[in-house]
């Protein structure tokens, strides 16, 4: 015990004594090991790429240059912990955890550390009511929101009437997985439809099950909320028992390239939620091409790059980049602190004008933060997968949920964590 | 030469019986106490306390408890995330249904409900043995994390189904939520080690604790000479269970302060602490410090030295970090069976006879 002790004690010598250096820091907390590697790895190469873009283009952001610190958490709220509190003195301006457990943990902390949490599609949803969550920002859209969104296409295609039908909840049995239900009890009342809730535990490599229920069952619809490993064997599972796929909807979270890939051809047809473009069809990627790609400083191997997750990467990163823009046009200075960040991203407008100024136009929706709402509109559309061509396509536009149902929840949830915790709600008004 | 026994004078029996018989070695003792209680709450930090010290001393309590069921009595035990989350939910349901309620007691009452349920699934223990009792064991572990993610009750009915420890106080000091300082945390989990450590090492050393060693030993043999099987072995689950609870409502509350059970206390957990016993060594309570120090502190260690020292990707610097750990364990298992404390003895048995051995 001695000498692990001593050998800390001298690690914390070293750490105090590392300098603060004037930067816009964004620290990743990534996971490019552990179950969900494959799919942590695009991401967090994206986030890396584009802040890279950003230092070699146009010299940081407003002048002021960038640095992502990496930090692994392995998707575990532990070293989750670890991270937030090894990165937060180096000036961290906002944090993007990638986790909804680590959310979870995450969100106390930085509403006293006073540093804004950023959770582009995940996390916890009534983190949308800002005036209890005052630091934590989770548009442009939430679970609730997708779950709204994949009932509101299955309607589409039922012709409106899907009274009597059953549709089967496919979900990681984590705060992740069960953030969808209550959503989905609501709207199975309102439309009159069966739901059926089948977890998956962690990490999911065993779903038998589950799908040998579905294959008895054969409910109309399937919905699904997974992660990693578990969404590559739902989709080939789904195939083995020949589940038609384009009766099949997976989260944001469970529609990438690598979910898809395993299963082959037999996974054509897959559908999923997303909120933002797919494919490399904007100018941005050509500059991430010429000056992260091609002169060798990309994060991974620039084989990602245009990938659903390797996009979302990047499209979080623009995100926080567009926040500290509006946070520095606030304050008048560049060099911002995380206090103004929130500010920034309080006040986030994305338009197809600043979304074409730097080359993302038409890559996700036009969306305004406010104080009270820090989710923003939830605009989703549905993806599918075209096996043969090798690439998703989105087959509807980016459309409104049904938050009459998702806003009384809201408002309920984020009511009870404020009594839980003492929070006076009203700043905003 | 300066570490012996000579011209340390024992006049009474209390002082012939005493933990630490050579001098040196109660200096040591003293000198750690003073430190961890004077000194080290005015220099630690956020970082410190809740990345290393807090889970340190967290995992201590835990790997405490698992020593006196599997070092002390023999019973293995593969259900310990299990009574860890037992622990954490009746802390979850004691804070949130008695807000006004002390901290210690929450910790204390949860740890006497974990000792009740690990008293329910040690039953087993006196049918079966070995192998099988730690397959029964792997069912409670199992079973609990179910009935922690079925019923509702257990997280309040929140919509995602995490516990969250709200901000709760120690005599006017928050120990709990976002807001605690590290030095309240800290001082707050060592007053409860030093507390269960103290304990737990004059349990060992009594009555109580020779009649779990002779059930280890052979239980046949000790049940002839009088050892009640049924009593002895239920205490050691009881008391084991009730240390590792305290550590589940502490690792809930104080270090995470949100947890979610399948990933907090899943089956990974059971075999962490069963590593941290095995490492530090098995029936020795300083090897449940050195085993929850090395498996808490040593990847800390390494992955700053690779990962920010060194500059690795921080992909390579973990699986690097998987691949040193691997090693290091096999390596103190081959070298020394019986773990680092037995290194500890056998050093100190050494240093008695030094510079002039036989």
């Amino acid at each position: 015990m001695k000498l692990t002790k001593l050998a800390a004690y001298a690690v914390a010598g070293a750490m105090l004594a590392s300098p603060v250096m004037a930067e816009l820091v964004f620290p990743s907390l990534s996971y490019r090991t552990g179950p969900y590697a494959a799919n942590g790895t695009p991401v967090a190469d994206g986030f890396a790429d584009y802040f890279t873009l950003l230092n070699e283009r146009d010299g940081g952001i407003g002048g002021e240059m960038t640095r992502v610190i990496e930090c692994e958490t392995g998707y575990s709220t532990e070293k989750g912990v670890e991270c937030y509190e090894s990165t937060k003195g180096e000036g961290a301006l906002v944090y993007m955890p990638l986790s909804t457990g680590i959310t979870y943990q995450l969100i106390p902390k930085v509403t006293a550390d006073d540093i804004p949490l950023l959770t582009t599609g995940y996390g916890r949803t009534s983190a949308a009511n800002g005036d209890i969550f005052s630091h934590i920002f989770n548009f442009p859209a939430n679970y609730w929101n997708g779950a709204s969104a994949a009932i509101n296409y299955i309607l589409s295609q039922e012709g409106g009437d899907i009274s009597g039908k059953t549709v089967a909840l496919v979900y990681h049995n984590s705060a992740y997985g069960k953030e969808p239900i209550r959503t989905l009890e609501a709207l199975a009342e309102n439309h009159g439809f069966n739901l059926t809730l089948l977890p998956v535990d962690h990490p999911g490599q065993e779903q038998k099950s589950q799908w040998l229920q579905i294959r008895r069952e054969r409910p109309d619809y399937v919905i699904m909320y997974g992660w990693g490993v578990m969404n590559q064997v739902a989709i080939q599972e789904a195939a083995n028992i020949r589940f038609p796929m384009d009766h099949f909807i997976g989260i944001w979270w469970s529609g990438s390239e690598n979910d898809v890939a395993a299963a082959g051809m037999a996974a054509d047809g897959y559908l999923a939620l997303t909120f933002h473009n797919v494919g490399t069809d904007f100018p941005v990627f050509d500059d991430i091409q010429q000056y992260v790609v091609d002169a060798g400083l990309a994060a991974g191997d620039g084989s990602n790059v245009g990938t659903v997750l390797y996009n979302r990467g990047m499209y979080g990163a623009m995100l926080a980049a567009e926040a500290v823009k509006v946070a520095q046009a606030m304050h008048g200075v560049a060099d911002i602190t995380p206090a103004m960040m929130r500010d920034g991203l309080e006040n986030l407008v994305i338009n197809d004008e600043n979304m074409a100024a730097i080359g993302f136009e038409g890559f996700g929706p036009n969306f305004e933060v406010s104080c009270a709402n820090h989710g923003g509109p939830g605009l989703v559309a549905v993806q599918q997968w075209n096996a043969g061509d090798q690439k998703w396509e989105l087959v509807s536009d980016f459309a409104e949920t049904d938050m009459s149902v998702i806003q009384p929840l809201i408002d309920e949830d984020s009511a009870a964590y404020a009594a839980e915790n003492g929070i006076e709600p009203g700043r905003c008004n | 030469m300066f570490y012996r026994e000579a011209g340390d004078f024992k006049k009474t029996y209390a002082e012939d019986n005493q933990t630490f018989p050579l001098r040196v070695d109660r200096w040591a003792y003293y000198l750690v106490l003073v430190i961890a209680f004077g000194a080290v709450p005015f220099f630690i930090n956020n970082w410190w306390a809740n990345a290393a010290i807090i889970p340190f001393l967290v995992w201590a309590i835990a790997s405490l408890g698992l020593n006196i069921l599997g070092g002390y009595c023999g019973q293995i035990s593969l259900g310990s995330g299990g009574f860890m989350a037992v622990g954490a939910y009746s802390a979850y349901k004691l804070m949130t249904s008695f807000p006004d309620l002390n901290m210690f007691i929450v910790v204390l009452i949860s740890g006497a409900i974990t000792a009740l349920v690990g008293m329910l699934f040690g039953l087993p223990s006196l049918r079966i043995k070995g192998f099988y009792l730690a397959v029964a064991t792997l069912a409670a572990q199992f079973f609990l994390v179910w009935m922690f993610n079925k019923f509702s009750w257990f997280y309040n009915n929140s919509a995602s189904g995490q516990i969250h420890a709200p901000t709760r106080s120690v005599f006017g000091y928050e120990v709990t939520g976002a807001t605690a300082t590290a030095p309240a945390k800290y001082l707050f989990c060592l007053v409860l080690v030093v507390l269960f450590a103290w304990i737990a090492r004059n349990l060992t050393r009594g009555r109580i604790g020779r009649s779990w060693m002779a059930i280890r030993d052979m239980d046949i043999a000790a049940e002839i000479i009088g050892v009640n099987p049924l009593k002895t072995k239920l205490t050691a689950f009881g008391v084991s269970s009730f240390y590792i609870g305290v550590a589940g409502a502490l690792f809930f509350t104080v270090y995470l302060g949100d947890v979610e059970v399948g990933e907090a206390f899943g089956i990974q957990k059971s075999f962490l602490l069963i590593f941290m016993v095995i490492i530090g060594g098995l029936g020795s309570i300083l090897g449940s410090f050195i085993g929850a120090g090395f498996l808490v502190l040593m990847p800390l260690l390494l992955k700053y030295i690779m990962a920010e020292k060194l500059g690795f990707p921080t992909d390579i610097a973990a699986h690097l970090e998987f691949v040193i750990i691997g090693f290091l364990i096999m390596l103190t298992l081959v070298l020394e069976p019986h773990g680092i404390a037995q290194l500890w003895r056998v050093a100190k048995q050494k240093l008695r006879l030094w510079p002039f051995p036989h």
